[in-house]
């Protein structure tokens, strides 16, 4: 396989592509699939099939569109026309409407032009719902692997780290490291023994999706970032570490995997060079520290998924004492764009200290809840009220949380806030992975932090004390204040535990756990006080009285 | 490594200024120097885990606290290992060991001679004040020489280590997650039936706490021989 082999898939599919006069696009994903999406393709390959209309208009199943919660969604490419809530007994329809122009039921046409759509700016979710992520030539045929087959082929190694770090680009796995640091410090490891690149495709933060829409959608471009990661740090292996709970994510990496070394730009002597690079995928069992740098090498080598403590970091000595790179499942979909169009090209995207775009899970009492991109620097209030589409019942904004449980609750006098990591961090949140949940006053403050506390030590290892013992604390006295039985006391002894467990634990979650008490505690204490001296939820939310004259 | 090939690196260690090989950790240089570092988890001979956080000190110029026990020695680094900061964490953290499960110091084998009860001592505490949480926790006395009583355990891994690094029979392990976490023998089986313990007591002496003892012992009998530990150091260091 040589550049002009790859040249020519892609030229064979764009022709195969080409005579379709209509496409409809049914999205394949996980989310869609379980509204039976594929139901729906069936029954439009029938209809197509019955008015012999196979050779101008293509049915084919894509990626995530983004709107899952409208899902099972159903586009003519390029989002010209959507469809969403379909079945397999709209296939006329849809049909009728893309073929001949006839109106389709205004209960399955989706406004394409909607703010959800055209305020996004999408680098890391080009592909999705555009091409089929279980035929690498689709994915050749918009420019896939030609990114890897430059860096092969007229860069240094050096040179590729140089662009990285030009880029500006942060790890999205959630603390915002420079990639290109990262890199270059695995470049620079003595790796006698060899050296590794691992896919952080844990994503255990309650309520993401990002990662697996990205695996599900385009498997390829991760297997091209790690690749082009591998050649910049002199590694021949790579591991995506994947959660067994992915199983549509690991199918489809799996074939990626198999096409790809079919086709020679994976495995021995990659694209006729002397590159050689091979991918495993590994599954872990679904615990959220394993997504912790240590903790996932260690599972992978095959311990117990416990962190130990940094340095040395992977990059000195990780797998099997090797130098190693670790990465999250977003920050590798963006390498192939940034080696395609350059460093400067990326850093001209976003903030000064946040290139590029994020994706983020918008969940919760917004009126489109699903996935987005959108540029660094975006406020909160654009997410929120043009892309989300404001709260729906005409309820009240309360707050934002981000970063899932290490995150923070983000109230309405921030609104106008870019989101990036330095303003985010600044009001006592996090980027973290990209979850974010939208509150309206429906919502106790009080009641969510101990939600997010409740998962924190259901979900930490045991191995320090802290952790182990003061999660639980932190949660008890949580659920005492919720149900009305705490003192002023109680509350002093939270900050206090709290404050030992950010400062003491051993590894991220420990240490991040408090955030959400922290930021709740910061902006509204005054509802932990009426829970404490007036036994009263406003938002009647917990399992005690309204006093009277308070909420609605 | 070859003595000679080892530099020398000088650092200040609560205002005192000392010598140490490269490879040495905080603790090491600390106790060599007679300065004490309150620790639990950490055992001379056996792997450092850096778990129970109460060895963490100050380094300046890094925000974090770091563990002395893992944490090794860098030219020019000033640590402070007893600040008021560090000694109220202390507490908090030896406070929150004694609320996990049940320490009833009274009716206990290793009352006098328990590693946990001498650090709440030596640190001032009085009393605990964050609330007992008494999970139900089990005891099997099923060995025919030793008891382990989870409820005086502090999940410190001493006995995993020495079991694995030093007895080599690899007969403890630990399960679960958070606050459900254990050690347990073989794949969870009682301790008196399993297969891999040669009944070398090892894990008993190393039990910082009242959890491993030895048959027999009543209140306050159960004495560790830590004469027994310097041989630790010598088979780990007579290993390759
Ligand atoms: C408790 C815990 C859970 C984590 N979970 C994930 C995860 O699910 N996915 C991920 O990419 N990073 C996760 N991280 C962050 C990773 O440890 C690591 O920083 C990241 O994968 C590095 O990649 P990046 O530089 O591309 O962000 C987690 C960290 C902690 C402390
Ligand atoms: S902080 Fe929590 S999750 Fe991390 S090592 Fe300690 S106990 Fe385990
Ligand atoms: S193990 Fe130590 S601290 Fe616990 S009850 Fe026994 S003597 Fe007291
Ligand atoms: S007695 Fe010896 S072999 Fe048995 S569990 Fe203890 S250390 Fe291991
Ligand atoms: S049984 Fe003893 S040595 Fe083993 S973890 Fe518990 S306290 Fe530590
Ligand atoms: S002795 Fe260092 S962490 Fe336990």
């Amino acid at each position: 396989m040589n550049q002009e082999d790859l040249k020519e898939i892609a030229e064979k599919q764009k022709e195969a592509n080409a005579p379709f006069e209509h496409n409809i696009h049914v999205c394949v994903a996980a989310s869609c699939l379980s509204s039976h999406s594929d139901q729906v393709m069936t029954a439009l390959d029938q209809e197509v099939k019955k008015r012999g209309l196979e050779q101008c208009c293509k049915v084919k199943g894509v990626g995530c569109m983004g709107l899952c919660a409208a899902g099972p969604l159903v586009s003519s490419g390029n989002n010209e026309k959507m469809f969403q809530n379909v079945t397999a007994m709209d296939a006329a329809a849809i049909v009728d409407n893309v073929v001949d122009e006839k109106p389709a039921p205004a209960a399955i046409v989706l406004d394409s032009k909607l703010p959800f759509f055209r305020g996004q700016k999408k680098i890391v979710l080009e592909n999705c719902g555009e091409i089929d992520p279980e035929k690498i030539e689709d994915y050749i045929a918009v420019g896939g692997y030609e990114a890897l087959f430059h860096a092969l082929t007229s860069m240094t190694p050096a040179q590729v780290i140089e662009q990285i770090s030009k880029s500006g680009l942060r790890g999205r796995g959630g603390a915002g490291f420079p990639t290109g640091l990262k890199w270059s410090t695995v470049a620079k490891a003595p790796g006698t023994k060899g050296k590794y690149v691992i896919c952080n495709a844990d994503e255990g933060d309650p309520g993401a999706f990002m990662d697996r829409s990205v695996l599900e959608s385009d498997p390829h471009r991760i297997l091209e970032g790690m690749a082009i990661a591998a050649y910049a740090v002199g590694a021949n292996k790579g591991y995506i570490y994947c959660r067994a709970e992915y199983p549509l994510a690991v199918k489809r990496l799996k074939d990626a995997i198999k096409q790809a070394e079919k086709l020679g730009v994976l495995g021995n002597e990659v694209c006729d060079t002397r590159f050689s690079f091979r991918v495993e995928v590994r599954l872990g069992a679904g615990a959220f520290v394993c997504g912790e740098e240590t903790a996932l090498i260690a599972s992978i080598e095959g311990n117990r998924g416990t962190p130990r403590p940094r340095p040395p970091f992977p990059a000195q000595s990780g797998l099997w004492g090797t130098p190693t790179l670790i990465n999250n499942v977003e920050t590798f979909a963006n390498i192939a764009p940034i080696v395609r169009n350059g460093g400067d090209w990326f850093a001209g995207i976003g903030t000064e200290k946040s290139k590029g775009t994020k994706v983020f899970a918008l969940a919760g009492r917004v009126t489109n809840t699903g996935l987005i991109e959108v540029p660094m620097g975006v406020s909160l209030r654009e997410i929120v009220y043009k892309l989300g589409g404001g709260i729906p019942d005409g309820r009240k904004f309360k707050a934002v949380q981000t970063g899932g449980p290490s995150g923070g609750c983000i109230p309405e006098q921030y609104l106008d806030m870019a989101v990036d990591y330095e303003s985010l961090a600044s009001v006592g949140s996090i980027m973290g992975s990209g979850g974010m949940i939208v509150m309206d006053d429906s919502s106790c403050m009080v009641d969510v932090a101990k939600y997010f506390m409740d998962f924190c030590m259901s979900e930490s290892c045991g191995k320090c004390v802290p952790c182990r013992v003061g999660t639980a604390h932190m949660y008890d006295l949580l659920a005492k204040i919720t149900n009305g039985t705490a003192s002023q006391e109680d509350l002093a002894m939270l900050e206090r535990i709290a404050e030992v467990v950010k400062f003491t634990s051993l590894c991220g979650l420990g240490q991040t756990s408090p955030n959400p008490v922290f930021s709740t505690l910061r902006y509204f204490r005054d509802e932990y006080l009426n829970h404490i001296e007036r036994k009263s939820c406003g938002a009647g939310v917990c399992s005690q009285p309204k006093a009277a004259g308070v909420g609605a | 490594m070859s003595p000679a090939s080892v530099e020398i690196k000088t650092l200040k260690i609560d205002g005192r200024d000392v010598g140490a090989r490269e490879d040495q950790t905080i603790l090491e240089v600390a106790l060599e120097n007679g300065i004490y570092i309150p620790t639990l988890c950490h055992l001379e001979g056996l792997t450092e885990i850096g778990a129970c956080r109460i060895c963490l000190v100050e380094v300046k110029g890094t925000p974090k606290l770091l563990p002395a026990c893992v944490t090794r020695v860098q030219e020019g680094m000033e640590v402070m290992v007893n600040s008021e900061r560090l000694q109220n964490y202390r507490k908090v953290i030896v406070e929150l060991l004694f609320s996990e499960r049940n320490h009833i110091c009274s009716v206990c084998v290793s009352n006098g001679h328990c590693d946990l009860q001498s650090m709440a001592q030596k640190l001032g505490i009085t009393h605990i004040s964050v609330p007992y949480r008494h999970p139900h926790m089990p005891v099997d006395a099923s060995h025919e020489r030793y008891i382990n009583d989870h409820n005086r355990c502090i999940l410190c891994t001493r006995c995993v280590r020495v079991c694995h690094e030093i007895e080599g029979a690899h007969t403890w392990d630990v399960t679960g997650r958070g606050s459900q976490a254990k050690v347990i023998t073989d794949l969870n089986t009682a301790w008196g039936e399993s297969d891999t313990c040669t009944s070398c007591g090892k894990c008993v002496q190393v039990c910082p706490t009242g959890a491993l003892s030895e048959k027999g012992k009543s209140v306050s009998e159960m004495s560790k021989r830590r004469q027994f530990l310097p041989y630790l150091t010598l088979m780990r260091e007579g290993r390759p």
